[in-house]
């Protein structure tokens, strides 16, 4: 019982340096703005560039033509592209630029980073202020461990399947990639996101202290239900039972309709393997399901005719509710929103045009309709979604707007195919209580103040 | 789960085995095919795919050693408690060598600075509020195992896989009763005296224990 519940606990808030948690352990202090890169790429000479290039690509022949591939491997290969700031020219048009590389590396202006508590059980905060659409890049997708990050060689990796079935199997990865793959866009969230934000408000959070244990993108592997045919599940079976191969050997229990409608054992996200931090080789999709229950580096189910009751099932992932009882397997994500897009810290300037935009999800389908409000809540626009509104995956949303310069209220609110509307902060104080701890979907505030600031509503 | 949703959803399953792969789970590839062959949209080489196997025979039967090997689930029926048993005696020692230094002598929570790139171990005994469950109204309430756990199976299965989280695993299956008995004791759920085994331990009921509901979000208008 060493793991406490962490998740959304830590204030990771990258925005201004500081990351505030009862576990953290190493706070990141130090983040490179962009004035900053500019700054110092305004003082570096142009024409550096080439004298870091390699030297078989500043002489002729000594490379084939650009297009072609080389008919012999070169050695050494070209390192992982990254490019850095003392390399960038006054003019781009007046000198080639870097070769071809291995890996593809970002713009030196361009930082994005997950903000970690940095712990072994611990979360890291996806920064969705600093995205665009909705597919979260692989290298920041938020991370839950609950013993650290399980390094698994592919080779060894097994999954079993045992229980009431008929044919208790192994799978190898090699097996979990010959059986036919299917692919799905669908967003993964904590049901711990939000904490910070609901317990400890601060007006200096990001949408990624607030929001950022959610992700977004493109899963691949075999539907458990092509699984559960290989192994023929016997009569009784209502619930199976998924553990992880990490040090916690985390353990959840999902009732076996989802395991044969839409669940996963993924193998890929957004055209690569799984990255360790994500469950690496395989990992249950449960789309639209709390995140918890999404077992990464998964190696055994278990079919059964009832819940295990693990400790992430009854003593965590379970929501304490103003009625005196506590919710259990509340799996499916509430619709939720959140505009990260004027956000902090973010500075408007009046009188001009700007784009409000943000994401809105829900664990029951089809985001509906987003309304977005800039008069704190008395008036409500319909917000533009953008095509094509996938089920059960992030969905953006825009609203061109003219800030007029005085203090305001923006906030966004989700609607979706159930009908299912994002409640005020005060219908989700009334319902689950001020106490509750996990699914926290309550309508999310910005305050624009006269200077142009934008600050977090804590509570509005 | 009802009598009835288990029938019907072992009748979904039984019906998808029989009616092989067009009701399975790949049933949108040959149906979608099919359909363009039937329009005769496809030029006359072409063909539709090859029905697919219910089962493709994939992966290796697993053995009764294999599956004794990983299955340490241990549920609220009794179901994997293994043989042996402990003391809340014994279990002082055994908490006392290998918990208390994260979790604190008496089980407090975390006391001094925890292992490197562990968080704050929590607190796991107390029993306040002893009315009610006021966890939802309350954000200043500590969960602890006496006031929150519903399961005391769940203390079991925890411990034996997860602690101590520096060596997930390494207790023995009486070493774990021992600590099983010492924190209830401790949260005066049994006797100091008491003696904890498979049948002692799936007999203990919880404080919490009917304090749990089921999920009753259904989505639609109304905020649950």
């Amino acid at each position: 019982m060493h793991e406490d519940e962490t998740a959304g606990q830590g204030t990771a808030d990258p925005s201004n340096g500081t990351l505030a948690s009862d576990n953290a352990a190493e706070p990141r202090t130090e983040r490179v703005t962009r004035r900053g890169l500019i700054a110092a790429v305004a003082a570096t000479a142009g024409g550096a560039i080439l004298a870091r290039l390699p030297a078989e690509a500043q002489s002729p022949g000594g490379r084939a033509a650009p297009g072609v591939p080389p008919t012999q491997a070169p050695s050494p290969p070209p390192p992982a592209g990254a490019f850095d700031l003392a390399s960038v020219p006054a003019d781009p048009t007046r000198a080639p630029g870097p070769p071809t590389s291995t890996l593809g590396a970002r713009s030196p202006f361009e930082t994005p980073a997950r903000a970690p508590v940095g712990v072994i059980s611990g979360s890291s905060y996806t920064p969705l202020h600093e995205l665009s659409g909705t597919v979260t890049p692989s290298d920041l997708v938020f991370e839950r461990h609950h013993a650290g990050v399980a390094l698994i060689d592919p080779a060894k990796y097994e999954l079993l399947i045992h229980g009431l079935v008929e044919r208790p199997t192994v799978f190898t990865l090699d097996d979990l990639r010959r059986l036919p793959n299917v692919s799905r866009t669908c967003f993964l969230e904590c049901s711990g996101n939000g904490r910070g934000a609901f317990k400890t408000p601060k007006r200096e959070m990001s949408p990624q202290a607030i929001d950022g244990l959610t992700s977004n993108g493109e899963w691949t592997g075999v539907p458990l239900a092509v699984l559960v045919q290989e192994v023929g599940v016997r009569r009784g079976a209502s619930w199976f039972r998924a553990e992880g191969g990490d040090a916690s050997r985390l353990s959840r229990s999902v009732p076996v309709e989802k395991g044969l409608d839409d669940a996963m054992i993924a193998v890929a996200f957004n055209g690569e393997p799984l990255r360790p931090a994500n469950g690496y080789p395989a990992r249950l999709l449960l789309p639209g399901y709390e995140g918890n229950a999404n077992i990464k580096w998964l190696r055994r189910i278990e079919l059964a005719d009832s819940p295990g009751m693990f400790r992430d099932e009854t003593s965590k992932y379970t929501d304490p509710l103003a009625n005196g009882t506590a919710r259990q397997f509340s799996l499916v994500m509430d619709a939720k929103s959140i505009i990260t897009a004027p956000a902090h810290p973010a500075r408007l300037t009046p009188n001009v045009w700007t784009q409000i935009t943000g994401i809105a999800w829900t664990g029951r389908g089809k985001i509906e309709r987003v309304d977005v409000s800039t008069d704190g809540g008395a008036s409500w626009v319909v917000a533009d979604l953008q095509e094509p509104v996938m089920s059960l995956a992030h969905t953006r949303f825009r609203l061109p707007w003219k800030w007029d310069g005085k203090r305001t209220v923006l906030m966004s609110r989700a609607v979706d195919e159930t009908g299912a509307v994002q409640p005020t902060l005060a219908e989700f104080r009334a319902k689950r209580g001020a106490g509750t701890d996990y699914h926290f979907s309550y309508i999310r505030a910005w305050i624009v103040e006269p200077d142009g600031a934008v600050f977090f509503g804590t509570d509005v | 789960m009802s009598a009835a949703r288990t029938r019907w959803l072992a009748g979904l399953v039984v019906s998808a085995l029989l009616a092989g792969c067009d009701r399975g789970p790949l049933a949108d590839r040959a149906t979608r095919t099919q359909h363009a062959v039937g329009a005769g949209r496809l030029p006359s080489n072409v063909h539709a795919a090859p029905a697919v196997p219910v089962r493709f025979g994939v992966g290796h039967g697993a053995t009764a050693a294999e599956i004794a090997a990983w299955d340490v689930d241990v549920t609220p029926d009794g179901h994997g408690l293994p043989p042996g048993s402990g003391t809340p005696t014994q279990g002082a020692g055994v908490f006392a060598a290998k918990c208390a230094a994260c979790h604190g002598p008496a089980g407090e929570g975390q006391v001094g600075p925890p292992p490197a790139g562990v968080p704050a171990a929590p607190k796991l005994v107390g029993r306040d509020p002893r009315d009610g469950f006021p966890f939802g109204q309350d954000p200043k309430l500590v969960k602890t195992v006496g006031n929150y756990w519903p399961y005391a199976t769940t203390v079991f299965d925890y411990v034996r896989r997860a602690m101590p989280v520096t060596a997930p695993g390494s207790l023995t299956n009486n070493e774990v009763y021992a600590v099983v008995a010492f924190l209830l004791a401790q949260n005066e759920i049994i006797d100091k005296n008491a003696m904890l085994d498979s049948a002692t331990l799936v007999a203990v009921k919880m404080p919490a224990r009917d304090k749990f509901v089921a999920d009753d979000r259904k989505g639609g208008a109304t905020f649950r």
